[in-house]
């Protein structure tokens, strides 16, 4: 009894689409010739299958694409590592402990270890500013804005990504230095009793300075990713805390968030990446000094990727692999920072897979 | 517990699209309510007006009266969060929190009341459970996924997670339609079971669902695609199934119209 009228709907529905496909027939003019040959499943032989068609062509090329990551991975690790074995090889200190950087002389003597640590620091600071921030703009822009200043936004975040780093850099170097050296100034007037506050300068072309310029950096992949993943929340999800009495702001901490928590890991892991390889903002940004410190404001501050920037061109053999070893180390660190992202999002992968 | 609903000359918009025209009716407590009527014709509109859930879509609005025994629903200085806790809501597809365990998703609505003592909350899941039918079949493994469950179960967990809240009155928005027969079947008898509790109202495309449940039967219907959908026939179920006042009404249970 219920069920007529949907079924009289549906009638009605497949009776436009037939006539649609009768005009299309008519239309395009189907040659007679094809009324000849048997129809599908009608009588005769079974039709013999294609051997060289679009089917296998295709099967082919992807295949080949997928086949040519591997080997540009491997092409590039046989290059590292055969460039930065010999440089290691001939490197008079540890390379992971030492905390100079001296390739170059007759004696090299050169360790990574003050290059490793500027890279992971000034990466994390910048994470720890540029991840709250991009979150809150991603949740305004994904459901708090309204439609009509969301998406200008949206696109002026986008813009953000396109300018090159090398116009951060100089940006940070000439206009953003003296707001952070006089900031500089007033927390170690203030907080220097804290150690990474502390010195008594020269402030500015600090770890600070380079980490909130690489903060600024990757402010929008992380702020665009995580806008896509906030706004693939199922509406049905949103409306189920909505209907038990949540606020907005509960409603998003207990459907919206949950639910992009794996794509927003992943946004931070890019942005990450990011930092983590960024190199002429932070070459022209950081104070480029050799030693391992905590202080953020002082002038200082090194990373491997800046370091390959400024010492490449007076490099010499030897310290060309030097460099070269140390992109593999970055490259590593990369890779470590890739894995832990990864972990963290199949723990449970149990929930979101049965969401899906 | 249960609380009595008033709608008088509700009228629902979408932007400048008016949706239901004029609907007033009386829905008592601890009663089963049925509306039936096509698809478009403003019925899940109504259902959605009643608990402000209407208000959530961009330039939703609703004019007319709703109380809940005889307070406004819709005055300006009511918080919306409020009416959201005492008038429950099952959705027609079920929508469990996906990244929540079975147990999460029941004591959600608690802990966005502020309940953190998890004795309470322990009780709380089981009660609901219960209540919902559904605490055999996952008392032994209420921290495994809830979206991991059958179609039929998460809508009777969805259930178990609305009225965990204590809510006077439970809107059901064709609760059964992703179901089978056997899980329609469950629900139901967790309808008439929650009835002693709560004010049940009922959206479905289920005419004999609709006779089985419920105590009264509202009729919706619209004239033309684009017209807003209007009451047409709201009586006793018995009435409306045997021998309704409107010719519409007979068209359409007796399945001439649709």
């Amino acid at each position: 009894m219920g069920d007529n009228p949907s079924r009289s709907e549906n009638a009605s529905a497949g009776d436009l689409g037939v006539t649609a496909r009768h005009a299309r027939g008519a239309g395009t003019g189907v040659s007679p010739s094809s009324f000849e040959e048997p129809p599908f499943g009608g009588g005769g032989a079974l039709p013999k299958k294609t051997r060289f068609g679009m089917e296998a062509g295709f099967r082919g090329l992807s295949v080949a694409a997928g086949a040519m990551v591997l080997v540009i991975i491997v092409a590039i690790a046989v290059f590292l590592i055969s460039k930065a074995v010999p440089a290691i090889r001939a490197d008079n200190e540890n390379f992971l402990t030492f905390n100079q950087w001296f390739p170059n002389e007759t004696e090299p003597r050169f360790g990574i270890a003050v290059l490793a640590f500027g890279t992971v620091l000034t990466s994390i600071i910048a994470l720890l500013v540029a991840v709250p921030i991009a979150l809150g703009i991603a949740l305004f822009l994904s459901h708090y804005a309204p439609k009509r200043l969301a998406t200008p936004l949206g696109f002026i975040i986008d813009l953000l990504a396109a300018v090159p780093s090398v116009v951060f850099g100089l940006w940070g170097r000439d206009v953003f230095l003296e707001p952070v050296r006089n900031f500089s100034a007033w927390l170690n007037e203030y907080f220097g009793w804290i150690p990474i506050f502390g010195g008594d300068g020269p402030f500015g072309r600090s770890v600070l300075l380079g980490s909130l310029v690489l903060a600024i950096m990757v402010l929008p992949i992380v702020t665009s990713l995580s806008r896509e993943v906030f706004l693939q929340t199922p509406t049905m999800n949103e409306e189920a805390a909505l209907a038990l009495g949540a606020t907005k702001w509960e409603m998003v901490r207990t459907s919206v968030i949950p639910y992009g928590k794996p794509g927003v890991i992943a946004a931070v892991m890019l942005g990450l990446g990011r930092a983590l390889g960024e190199t002429i903002a932070l070459a022209l940004t950081l104070g480029i000094v050799f030693n391992i410190s905590f202080n953020v404001i002082e002038n200082g501050g090194n990373s491997i990727a800046a370091n390959i920037a400024n010492a490449f061109g007076e490099a010499n053999e030897t310290g060309r692999g030097a460099l070269i070893a140390s992109g593999l180390v970055l490259f590593a660190i990369t890779l470590v920072v890739n894995m832990a992202a990864r972990a963290i999002i199949y723990r449970r992968r149990e929930f979101r897979d049965s969401a899906a | 517990m249960a609380k009595r609903i008033e709608a008088s000359n509700v009228s629902s918009y979408y932007g400048s699209f008016k949706a239901i025209d004029s609907v007033s009716m009386v829905v008592e407590p601890k009663t089963i309510t049925a509306l039936i009527g096509p698809s478009g014709c403003g019925k899940s509109t109504f259902l959605r007006s009643i608990n402000r859930m209407h208000e959530v879509l961009p330039n939703a609005r609703i004019e007319g009266s709703l109380t809940i025994d005889e307070q406004n629903i819709y005055d300006p200085d009511v918080d919306v969060t409020a009416v959201r806790r005492l008038i429950g809501m099952v959705f027609q597809r079920p929508n469990p929190f996906p990244t929540m365990s079975i147990y999460e998703n029941v004591v959600a609505g608690l802990k966005l009341n502020g309940v953190k003592k998890k004795s309470v909350l322990d009780d709380a899941a089981e009660q609901s459970l219960k209540s919902a039918n559904l605490w055999n079949e996952v008392k032994d493994r209420l921290g495994r996924p809830g979206a991991g469950l059958s179609g039929g179960q998460q809508q009777r967990l969805c259930i178990a997670r609305t009225i965990a809240v204590e809510p006077q009155v439970v809107l059901m928005d064709e609760p059964c339609s992703a179901l089978d027969p056997i899980s329609t079947l469950a629900i139901e008898d967790l309808m008439f079971k929650l009835k002693d509790r709560f004010t049940i109202i009922i959206v479905t495309h289920n005419m004999q669902q609709a006779a089985r449940v419920s105590d009264k039967t509202g009729f919706f219907s619209i004239d033309k695609t684009g017209d807003p959908g209007r009451l047409i026939e709201y009586d006793d179920t018995q009435k409306i199934f045997s021998n309704p006042n409107e010719k519409k009404t007979e068209d359409y249970i007796t399945g001439r119209f649709g």
